[in-house]
This record gives structure tokens, sequence and C-alpha cells, in this order.
């Protein structure tokens, strides 16, 4: 199995540690990863905000590469995978969209390459069943509850990654690797985190909050989420949520990569897991103990 | 939810523009209110989504581009997703922050199209985003030097940001997309 794969700027920054622990879990399995030479950023959310057709072809461009590589795109980051597939979805369906983004790259594009969120690749093209076997600790006993988010499952139409309202896919690889998936009612709810950076971050807290606490109330004892900008604002306004509400968590945020990697016996450091602010040395002693 | 209309307003609002922009057509809302009920921050703002379609519907002029959920939404997607007539409601978002930003509307706190204009600048500079110089734009712009200044420490010791840009992008493509957008007067 070998994949185009576009890494994402949060790669090289905020989730070096998403970008380490997937590697180690494509190494560990077999899956070929061939970074996409030159690639650039997808206009994330500010792209499109700002002006569609910039947004459109500042993702076109990135496919445009792929397809000369002759291969399926894999992402990491569900923002990407968003603008990706948006990028396909606007040049297939709007042929003045598409002409648009010709003009802008100087080239056109069909909106035909395939782009895969990295869960997809391990759910579809690998099989759950085949990650659970191939891992040598267990999950058993640990409660996990699965976050999607926003860009993964919506919209339906462009993204078609799960049910838009109650996904499973991530659920599905925890309970292949023998953990406990929770249902609970905060999986596709929104953390806010395009006001993250900006003085509306009172906004981001408030969603964070709800998110957690409601993961918390389902017994969750960490929350798997499979996006970097998810990851860093669950993680890291722990903080202020204690400082406005009292409320303390304590709730590890992982990669579901990390945990994958944790399931296949990859080293904690390979898989970054000592960057997270809330630290998650009770899940790797138990997962560990698992072995 | 009651809206008025001032006498001689209807028929020269933003409703085609608008309609033109997102390519969606606007009149076959009819007001369920899903959008409204699940969207993230619309108890946050001064109308929920439903109200925006209804007023473009009734022909509101420029006044609602000061609206502050044009930039209070995050673009979750929750309205599309949930719309029963399929209106992509974040199309319509994305044509109202335009034309706001065009016609210079006020701007609500948080000043979204500054932390947008950054996040954009280091990309066309660089090609791929750059956190540090990004966040440093923002933060000049806003004086807003303290706010999560109490993170600084638990960012740098886990060392969650890269302190260099990268230069591995090809730039010349990105650059030349900026170019054709700025000709188009799309920036």
């Amino acid at each position: 199995m070998k994949y185009a794969y576009y890494p994402g700027c949060a790669a090289e920054s905020s989730a070096r540690d998403q970008h380490a622990s997937s590697m180690a879990v494509a190494k560990a399995l077999g899956i070929d990863f061939v970074e996409i030479e030159g690639w650039s950023c997808c206009g994330a959310t500010p792209g499109h905000q700002t002006d569609r057709v910039l947004a459109a072809s500042l993702a076109a461009a990135n496919l445009i590469w792929a397809q000369a590589m002759g291969l399926d795109v894999v992402v990491n980051c569900a923002a990407c995978y968003s603008r990706l597939k948006m990028a396909n979805y606007e040049a297939l369906s709007h042929s003045d969209r598409r002409k648009k983004i010709a003009a802008a790259i100087g080239r056109d594009y069909d909106g035909k390459v395939n782009v895969k969120h990295f869960m997809e690749v391990l759910l579809k093209d690998y099989g759950a069943d085949a990650l659970g076997n191939a891992c040598t600790r267990s999950l058993a006993g640990l409660k996990v509850a699965s976050y999607y988010g926003c860009l993964l499952v919506r919209p339906h139409e462009v993204t078609n990654f799960d049910d838009p309202e109650n996904p499973k896919s991530l659920d599905n690889l925890i309970s292949a690797m023998g953990g406990e998936s929770l249902d609970w009612p905060g999986k596709v709810d929104c953390c806010g985190n395009s006001l993250s950076l900006t003085t509306r971050s009172d906004l981001v807290v408030n969603l964070s909050d709800s998110i957690i606490g409601m993961a918390k109330a389902a017994g969750a004892e960490c929350i798997a989420v499979a996006c970097p900008l998810c990851q860093v604002n669950l993680d890291l306004r722990q903080m202020d949520i204690k400082k406005q509400t009292g409320r303390q968590y304590d709730l590890p945020i992982l990669y579901i990569t990390q945990l994958i990697g944790l399931g296949l016996g990859i080293p904690e450091e390979t898989l970054g897991l000592n960057k997270l602010v809330v630290s998650a040395s009770k899940i790797i002693h138990a997962v560990k103990a698992n072995a | 939810m009651m809206i008025r209309i001032k006498r001689g307003q209807t028929g020269k609002g933003l409703l085609n523009t608008v309609a033109k922009m997102s390519g969606v057509d606007l009149s076959v809302c009819y007001q369920c209110k899903k959008c409204s009920c699940g969207c993230t921050v619309a108890k946050h703002a001064q109308s929920p989504p439903a109200e925006i379609i209804r007023r473009l519907q009734l022909c509101a002029g420029d006044e609602l581009l000061n609206n502050d959920l044009i930039w209070t939404c995050v673009s979750c997607e929750t309205c599309f997703a949930r719309c029963p007539m399929g209106i992509d409601m974040v199309a319509v978002m994305d044509a109202l922050r335009k034309l706001a930003l065009e016609r210079k509307a006020t701007i609500p706190e948080g000043n979204v199209p500054l932390f947008n204009k950054a996040f954009l600048k280091t990309v066309s500079i660089f090609g791929r985003t750059y956190d540090l110089a990004m966040m440093a734009m923002y933060k000049i712009g806003t004086s807003s030097y303290t706010q999560d200044s109490d993170k600084l420490p638990v960012i740098f010791k886990k060392r969650k940001l890269a302190l260099l840009p990268s230069w591995s992008a090809n730039r010349k493509i990105v650059q030349r997309i900026f170019k054709k957008a700025r000709q188009n007067k799309e920036l």
C-alpha cells in the first residue's frame, strides 16, 4: 500500500507528534507514505473565509502534484482533509470554478485525485481486524471517547467520511484494538478552534469545556482525536477552563495514531506522547501492562 | 422573531449579490431553523443563521453586514450538514464576509479579518503557515499581548511550535495564486 502523503502545515509545528506517530504507525503496518514534494498550505479556514477561488486553488495545486505521482493522497489533519476534498468537489461540480482555479494555478485540475484521511486508509484499505491482529498490546480496559469534530464528517456531500451525526470510524478502530469506545453526545460538536488565536478565546474555552465535560461524564479516561487543531485546543484549553470555571478535568487528549502506536508496541518517545500538555502517563502504563 | 423593514428598502438588498457570489438559491429556505438549533455560536451572536437568511429574503441591505454572526461563525459546517434544502450556509457566510470587508462594515471584537490576513500573509511568503509570525502580526494589530501568554512556558517547554519557518514549499506556485487573486481583486 502506497500513498502520496500531504502532511499539512501543523505537521511541522504544533502537530509534530501527530506526524511522528502517523509515520511510525504507517511504517509498522507496512504502509508507504511518499511525501508530496514542495507541498504547500491548503488555505485552511482563513482561505475560504477570504476567497473561495484562492482557497480552492491553494488546495488544488497540491492535488495536481499528487496526480503526477499516480497515487491516492493520505492526510492526517481534518482541516486539510476538508479543504482538499472541497477543491475536488468544486472542480467537479462547478465548471466555472474549475476554470478560475486553472487560471490561478496555470494548469487545469480535473478534481479526480482520491483524498483519504489516514483513518479511512486504516479502516477501509488496511482493515480494522488486520489492525487488531497487528497489535502486540491490547487497549483492554481503556475507556476512550472518540472525538470527530467538524471537518472530518461535515459537509457529508464533500467529505463522505462517515455518518455526519453519529460517526463510528474511530470507535471501530478503538474496539478492534480491544479498547472500550464510549457512546457520548459530543462526538461531532465543534471546539471553535478557528477563533482560538483571536481575542474571542472566551468562546473557545466555553465550547471546549462543554466537550470535555461530556466526555468526562461518559466515563472517558482519554479523548482520541484525529485533528491537530482539536488536539491543541482541547489539551491546552484545560488550563483556561480551570481558571474560569474551577473545573479541573485532567483528561488526556491523544491523537488516535498515538493510541494505535501504543497498541503496536511503538516506544512512546517515537509517538511524541511527551508533547501532550495533560499527561497520558496513566494510560501509557495501563496499555503497557496489557502486553 | 419580528423583522422590521424600512419603507422603500425592498428590492434593493443584498440578496441577489449574495446568491450570485455563493451560488446558493436562498428562496428555498422555509425557516425550519435546524441551522440555528445546531449552530455552534448562535447563542453568542446577534442573530442565528436562519435569521440571516430571512433578512436576506426580506431585502436586507448593507446594514446586515454589521451583524456579528458573520465573524463569530467558526465555519463548523453544521448548518449546511443539517439543512433539509441543502443550502450551503457556509458559502453564504463566506460571501457575506467578503462583502463586509469590501464595503467596510463594522468588525466585531475578535478581529477575525486581521487573523485571516496574518495567516494568509505567512502562506503567501513561505508557501506554508508560520505560526509565530502569524501570531505576532495578529497580536501587534490587536494589542493583545498578554492574552494566552500564561501558556507560553508550556508551549516552549513542550516545543509545541516551530521556531523557524519552513522553506520547502513550492513558493512559486503559491505566489502565483496569490498574485492572480490580487489581480482579480479577490484579496
